[in-house]
């Protein structure tokens, strides 16, 4: 594994919300074709460092290096390098799935419609391109925003609880795909209360970078950012 | 099937796109504040008498300050929708200028509320015996002004978006910087219905555009960072 380029690396990195450190000294070390999953309670952090992967939020102390360059030089390459499907799917009611999939195509520069359709077939929405999303169900809104992993060229797949919603074969199908992209070389970082199935999966629980008060006291005169 | 040309899967068309197809299909959200300016005109003269002498003096005022009302009315929604459902993050995110894609949403929010609003101002300009020197100023005038309106409330909901009540927030950042164009604007309609010149202030709608182009995008881009971080 360690042979595996390192992509992703977070040098001490901290995040305080509301006056209250989430994480601290948080040093980690991604690589490619991993399987990450993080770990942590409810309120831990797990969804705010996965925005602040995804560069969505940037309130954070430390360090974060894309490919041994700092993410602040690297940021577009980054940026062409990242699939992230957050908390909200991101995906438009009162269009149709495949409306709603062109828009991430034209994201990566352009897909064809045929591909897109293929996407939506593979996680099981094929007959309802057209369809209004409004009238589909909660999974069935999962799989539409799921079916961009189909047609993505991103290395890193950041994913906040895509399993949220999923049936049993939905959870198997997204598994494989995790499995596969990590064996062509991929990141994934995912989030799940769920226990994953995916070969050589890891872990990075943030109970163990947690801050208690005391070190928070040491803490304050520490240099960050 | 062929790739698209990059021009036509350029982020910005994208967006462009997918928005005005949002909108169209959100028709009550398009057409409540057309339907606020149609109403709030049609009551001015039952509330004041048909005078036309009276009506002529006013009609300028109360077109500009209800076409100001009616864009004020559809601010709110411009940048709501995307955050509640997550897509401003992916648009944040995109390896694409979010000022671009920005500009595209802000076009599309022209489109639908500035655009029409022009195109029926000449109508209710009628309604309220404006004279007939005044029309052209009245499309010219408003076609500039809603557009600069545009632009710059997009700055004002954009910092307002992650606010569960913004609305009331977005009039009082908005409006200060909406009345040099209120002045102006009215003051065209109001010189060319008395005859004279009105170069003068499509003049300075046109330079307050042409500012609120250049500066407005840049700043809702980078309110929209702030607004998504916190």
């Amino acid at each position: 594994m360690t042979a595996a380029p390192v992509l992703l690396e977070l040098r001490n990195v901290a995040c305080e919300r509301d006056e209250r450190f989430l994480f601290g000294q948080l040093n980690a070390s991604f690589y490619a074709a991993q399987v990450v999953q993080i770990l942590g309670p409810n309120g831990s952090g797990k969804t705010t460092l996965l925005r602040i992967l995804a560069g969505v939020s940037k309130d954070f102390y430390g360090d974060i290096f894309w490919q041994s360059r700092p993410l602040k030089d690297a940021a577009w390459e980054y940026a062409n390098d990242l699939l992230y499907l957050g908390h909200l799917p991101g995906i438009k009611k009162t269009l149709t799935p495949l409306e709603n999939l062109r828009w991430y195509a034209a994201v990566q520069g352009g897909v064809a419609d045929a591909d897109l359709i293929r996407s939506l077939a593979e996680v099981q929405l094929a007959g309802y391109e057209d369809t209004p999303c409004y009238r589909l169900s909660a999974g069935q809104l999962r799989r539409v925003a799921l079916a961009r992993l189909a047609f993505s060229n991103a290395k890193v797949w950041v994913l906040d609880e895509p399993f949220t919603a999923l049936d049993k074969s939905g959870v198997a199908e997204l598994e494989a795909r995790l499995a596969a992209h990590a064996a062509d070389g991929g990141l994934v970082l995912v989030t799940s209360h769920q226990d994953i199935n995916v070969p050589d999966l890891q872990w990075l629980n943030l109970l163990d970078f947690s801050v208690d008060a005391q070190s928070l006291n040491s803490r304050e005169d520490a240099p960050y950012g | 099937m062929v790739k698209s040309s990059p021009l036509a899967s350029s982020l910005f068309w994208a967006t462009f796109k997918r928005d005005l197809v949002l909108a169209f299909r959100h028709k009550g959200d398009m057409l409540n504040p057309l339907v606020f300016f149609l109403i709030a005109i049609t009551m001015i003269p039952l509330a004041l008498g048909p005078e036309k002498a009276v009506l002529m003096r006013i009609a300028p005022g109360i077109i500009w300050v209800m076409a100001l009302l009616a864009t004020l009315l559809s601010l709110d929604s411009l940048f709501r929708s995307d955050f509640d459902d997550g897509s401003l993050e992916q648009l944040l995110i995109a390896p694409y200028p979010l000022t671009l894609s920005v500009m595209a949403k802000i076009l599309v929010h022209w489109l639908a509320t500035g655009l029409p609003l022009t195109l029926m101002a000449p109508l209710l300009g009628v309604m309220l015996s404006l004279p007939a020197s005044a029309f052209a100023a009245l499309c010219y005038s408003l076609l500039l002004g809603t557009a600069a309106m545009s632009l710059i409330g997009a700055v004002g909901a954009a910092l307002t978006v992650s606010l569960r009540k913004g609305g009331v927030l977005i009039s009082l950042i908005v409006m200060p910087l909406y009345i040099p164009i209120l002045i102006f604007g009215a003051s065209a309609v109001q010189t060319a219905a008395l005859g004279e010149a009105y170069n003068m202030q499509l003049a300075v709608l046109g330079a307050g555009l042409a500012i609120a182009l250049l500066l407005a995008p840049l700043a809702a881009a980078g309110a929209l960072r702030v607004s998504v971080n916190a």
